[in-house]
């Protein structure tokens, strides 16, 4: 190769640095990590699944570099519409972030796939963008207001609306609504003091959670009855709000950033050792709000201080040591990597370690334990064919393992593998770890 | 077009910029070009249909398979259509008595392994991209791996090859027997980098595991008296299954991705493994580790568990890509030396760096002489990349000196169709720019790669979407 060669292929390789705002926010330094290996292309659910490039790792970071280099336009330059064939490769990613565990670069490829969807904004039609928007920035920020909706979600299934409604809709919305989770009769609402239990090792806040706290109430009180088991003061400030993940991982920060902050006060008002979360997207969010409020001189400091409180409820129990449990459940499961505990927290031994503590309890891996189940948030709703193609393939794993239950801490993973097993079978029941936990110690006092 | 979606469907048929641009690119890091059209078939007789269609119109073909090639191979600098087959990757047929297995060429290496496995028997070349890299693209690059020093590469496993010639005929070449009368066209085409025709089926040997391995993980001050110890290790007569050598620099990298227990401050580490009966292995180890200790090790350690086996093993093979965290880009060269000129060669590149400023990193087979110097840098530092090249070449040529090639396991491509010259006569050429043209007599097959024939390719990038383009 001749110095000739040398200089165009120099040009290859230059960055544009200006150009419009897309363009600027998209040249990420995350870019420049990637060396185009291909090691993280077997390693993507979409990738495996569809065997294209562009719905593989290395491919939407090609294609962001692309934009960074003004040779894709991410908007419509006229109409600054969303390019939708370009959005339409950023949002089949499920944002499970299995290629950052399987990259040896150390490529923070979340970063640049949120980077990629605030250009972007929501997905879908026109309509569901701006429907996606409403209930970013006018529902999820006040607790209020999502269970009012959960409320009216729950007249709805015990009214007999639903099975009336059911026989109407067409397909498509027929499944959509399928996936709807029946919503208990008690929302999670704590005491305001919940002493530890024996000696006092930790005073801890819990974060409750939207979906926890409306759906899945009796995990949380769980939590709260394990934690104090365990020697902690269990505090649960009021005034937090969610996490605001699903508004980071759906192209909407402005609403995001206000929830991080809030919780931010509130939180770190409440002067704690730590701060629990056991839905594995929230804990991974709240961990990333350093980096969410990097750019806001009064927050960046705070942020980094609360984001290094945050811990998931299974990484801080194995962590601080586990009281044993004496009671026991004998019962042979086996366990769900959350993507957001796996590969966003790199939380993978201590879950496993806690229920290896479980007296009786027999755990057995399925092939592919931290592979995405396809539940992903709301892409479940957003993109069924691929999350029931994933889902499928899951419950075969499950199935294969022989095990009676499945454990998976984190909401939307319970969510969807419950479906799943409802709908493909095998119809096993689906716990977070701290459902476990709390029975063995239960256990314990009723003999 | 329309044609080409009836063939193979029409979600398997891109053209959209926000899809194609993605296939500009494969693992060498310093070229790309766009190519028109992207086609992914999904059986033989779909990649045949699309050959033939694509001879009718005379325009460029070229192949690719995972896009891990290192010699910009699959990058198609002339533009025209690009057949991707990893939607080809079944195991076609697995036959433990005959110890062998047909796989379409999508098919990745170690799913074959892995599919071997339930019999007790594997698949031997393990390129270090061997969890992504297809088998498809192992043959078009003849790849190597680090137990490739007993086992061979490749080429000494490929049966048989069903092949789709450029004009659309499809046929078999190779036996499943090893022994056949005729050309041996399987060595041919082996290693071709799709310049004579599409691979389709192939037929690979597979071999019993071995009943005991052992693995040694041995640490020295400097390069030198790593490199010496591989000298004296192939001289005392003693050929383990693999011999590989990280380098310092490499070593702080890959130990910052996986901890797998390199030590952070040595100058060079060597990772060998033995194979064989149970009872042979401690001898020749012991026989290993007195050489090794003639050279003042910092460490000499034995892999106690499969786990800890394996996790040494992921760190060699995972290295490449783990020099992300140094530098934004990297230059990964491949050359060979004769193993006893190793340590000389071995200086030759720290000269070079230092004379160039360059900081270069050592990841290597060192047990065949198969050097990969990698050549750090990042690509937005001005006129560094004519540095780099010049600096490469000066290695390269060291190797050819030394009685070497200027390839081990990576091949040609664009990246050394010029060096070609380097150690073939133009008649040495000429002799196998007729045997493409007996394959492809058009020229359509992954035009401008391996031999240095014809314009020198412009690898200039274009834009992917022109002005205006929204549809
Ligand atoms: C991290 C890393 C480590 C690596 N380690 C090694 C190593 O240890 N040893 C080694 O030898 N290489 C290594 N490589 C290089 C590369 O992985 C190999 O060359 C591999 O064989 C390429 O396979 P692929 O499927 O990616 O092929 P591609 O890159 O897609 O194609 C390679 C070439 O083969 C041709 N080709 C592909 N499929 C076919 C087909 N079906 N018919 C005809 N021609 C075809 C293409 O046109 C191209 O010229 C490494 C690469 C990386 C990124
Ligand atoms: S493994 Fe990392 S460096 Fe390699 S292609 Fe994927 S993201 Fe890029
Ligand atoms: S986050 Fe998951 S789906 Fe998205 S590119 Fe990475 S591995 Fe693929």
């Amino acid at each position: 190769m001749t110095q000739e060669t040398g200089e165009t292929m120099l040009q290859s390789r230059d960055r544009a640095t200006a150009g419009p705002r897309d363009r600027v926010v998209l040249n990420l330094p995350e870019l420049d990590q990637c060396v185009h290996c291909g090691l993280c292309l077997n390693h993507c659910p979409t990738y495996r699944v569809t065997h294209l490039e562009p719905e593989s790792p290395r491919g939407r970071i090609h294609l962001v570099r692309a934009v960074a280099e003004g040779r894709i336009e991410a908007l419509d330059p006229a109409r600054g519409t969303p390019n939708e064939r370009f959005a339409e490769h950023i949002y089949l990613c499920l944002m499970c972030r299995a290629c950052e565990t399987a990259c040896p670069s150390g490529v923070q490829f979340g970063r640049i796939a949120e980077a990629a969807r605030e250009v972007l904004g929501p997905p879908g039609s026109p309509m569901a963008r701006r429907l996606a928007r409403l209930a970013f920035t006018q529902v999820f920020p006040f607790p209020r207001r999502l269970r009012w909706l959960a409320s009216a979600l729950r007249l709805y299934q015990r009214s007999g609306l639903q099975r009336v409604i059911r026989l109407m809709l067409p397909r498509r919305l027929r499944e959509m609504e399928a996936l709807l989770p029946t919503v208990p009769s008690r929302f999670f609402a704590p005491e305001a003091d919940l002493p530890a239990i024996g000696k006092r090792r930790a005073r801890v806040a819990l974060l409750s959670g939207c979906v926890m706290s409306t759906l899945f109430g009796e995990v949380n009180n769980a939590t709260v009855r394990v934690l104090r088991r365990n020697g902690c003061d269990v505090v649960v400030p009021r005034g937090q709000v969610c996490c605001g993940a699903l508004n980071v991982h759906n192209g909407e920060t402005t609403a995001a950033r206000r929830m991080a902050r809030r919780n931010i006060d509130v939180f770190l008002d409440a002067g704690v050792d730590a701060v629990i979360v056991n839905a594995a997207g929230c804990g991974a969010a709240m961990k990333e709000y350093g980096h969410l409020l990097r750019d806001d001189p009064d927050y960046a400091e705070r942020a980094a201080r609360f984001a290094a409180l945050v811990k998931d409820a299974g990484e801080f129990l194995a962590g601080l040591g586990l009281v044993p449990p004496s009671g026991r459940i004998e019962m042979t499961v086996t366990y769900q990597d959350p993507c957001h505990l796996a590969h966003g927290q790199k939380v993978r031994a201590q879950p496993r370690q806690l229920l290896a503590a479980i007296p009786g309890l027999h755990l057995v891996e399925m092939e592919g334990a931290d592979r995405c189940c396809g539940s992903a948030g709301i892409y479940n709703i957003t993109h069924p064919e691929m999350s029931k193609e994933l889902l499928t393939e899951k419950m075969a794993a499950v199935g294969r393992t022989g095990a009676e239950a499945v454990v998976a801490p984190n909401p939307g993973c319970m969510l969807q593998l419950r479906f799943g097993a409802q709908r493909y079978g095998p119809a096993l029941p689906v716990f977070h770890l701290m459902d476990l936990l709390d029975r063995a110690y239960e256990a314990k006092t009723d003999c | 077009m329309a044609r080409l979606k009836e063939i193979v469907g029409p979600t398997y048929v891109l053209t959209r910029p926000e899809d194609v641009v993605v296939y500009e690119q494969d693992a060498f890091l310093v070229a790309r070009a766009l190519p028109d059209i992207v086609v992914l078939p999904g059986s033989t007789a779909e990649v045949a249909g699309v050959v033939r269609l694509v001879h009718e119109a005379g325009v460029p073909l070229v192949v690719r398979g995972a896009g891990t090639g290192l010699n910009g191979g699959s990058i198609p600098i002339a533009g025209g259509v690009m057949l991707v087959l990893t939607r080809m990757n079944r195991i076609v047929e697995l036959d433990p008595r005959n110890r062998l297995a047909v796989v379409e060429p999508g098919a990745i290496n170690v799913d074959v392994t892995a599919a071997a496995a339930q019999h007790g028997l594997f698949y031997a070349p393990d390129p270090g991209s061997q969890t992504v890299s297809t088998i498809g693209g192992n043959v078009g690059n003849n790849a190597g791996g680090p137990h490739c020093l007993s086992y061979g590469v490749t080429g000494n496993h490929v049966l048989a090859m069903e092949v789709v010639l450029a004009s659309g005929d499809v046929t078999w070449v190779g036996s499943r027997s090893a022994d056949h009368p005729g050309y041996d066209l399987c060595g041919v085409v082996v290693g071709s980098e799709g310049t004579l025709g599409v691979v389709t089926a192939i037929v690979v040997k597979l071999l019993r595991k071995s009943q005991a391995v052992r693995t040694l993980l041995a640490a020295f001050e400097t390069i030198d008296d790593a490199s010496q110890t591989v000298s004296e290790v192939i001289a005392a007569g003693i050929v383990p299954t693999a011999m590989e050598m990280m380098d310092g620099v490499v070593m702080a990298a890959v130990e910052a991705a996986i901890h797998a227990g390199y030590p952070q401050d040595a100058g060079a580490a060597l990772l060998i493994e033995v194979e064989g009966h149970p009872e042979s292995l401690p001898r020749q180890m012991k026989r290993i580790e007195e050489i090794c200790r003639a050279h003042a090790p910092r460490m000499l350690r034995t892999a106690a568990s499969e786990q800890e086996r394996l996790l040494l093993w992921k760190g060699r093979k995972e290295g490449a890509g783990a020099l992300g965290r140094l530098a934004p880009s990297y230059y990964l060269h491949d050359g060979v030396v004769p193993r006893a000129k190793l340590p000389d060669v071995m200086r030759k590149v720290v000269e070079v760096g230092k004379a160039y400023g360059l900081s270069i990193g050592n990841l290597f087979h060192a047990g065949d002489g198969n050097l990969h110097p990698i050549i750090l840098f990042n690509p937005r530092e001005p006129g560094i990349m004519d540095k780099v090249v010049r600096a490469g070449e000066e290695i390269l040529r060291a190797c050819v000196e030394a009685g070497g090639t200027i390839t081990g396991e990576h091949g040609v491509g664009i990246e050394k169709r010029e060096y070609m010259r380097w150690m073939f006569s133009d008649a040495d050429l000429m002799a196998m720019q007729r045997v493409k043209r007996s394959f492809d007599p058009d020229g359509i097959m992954n035009p401008g790669k391996l031999l240095p024939v014809g314009e020198r390719p412009d690898v200039t990038v274009r834009p992917a979407m022109a002005a205006g383009m929204w549809t």
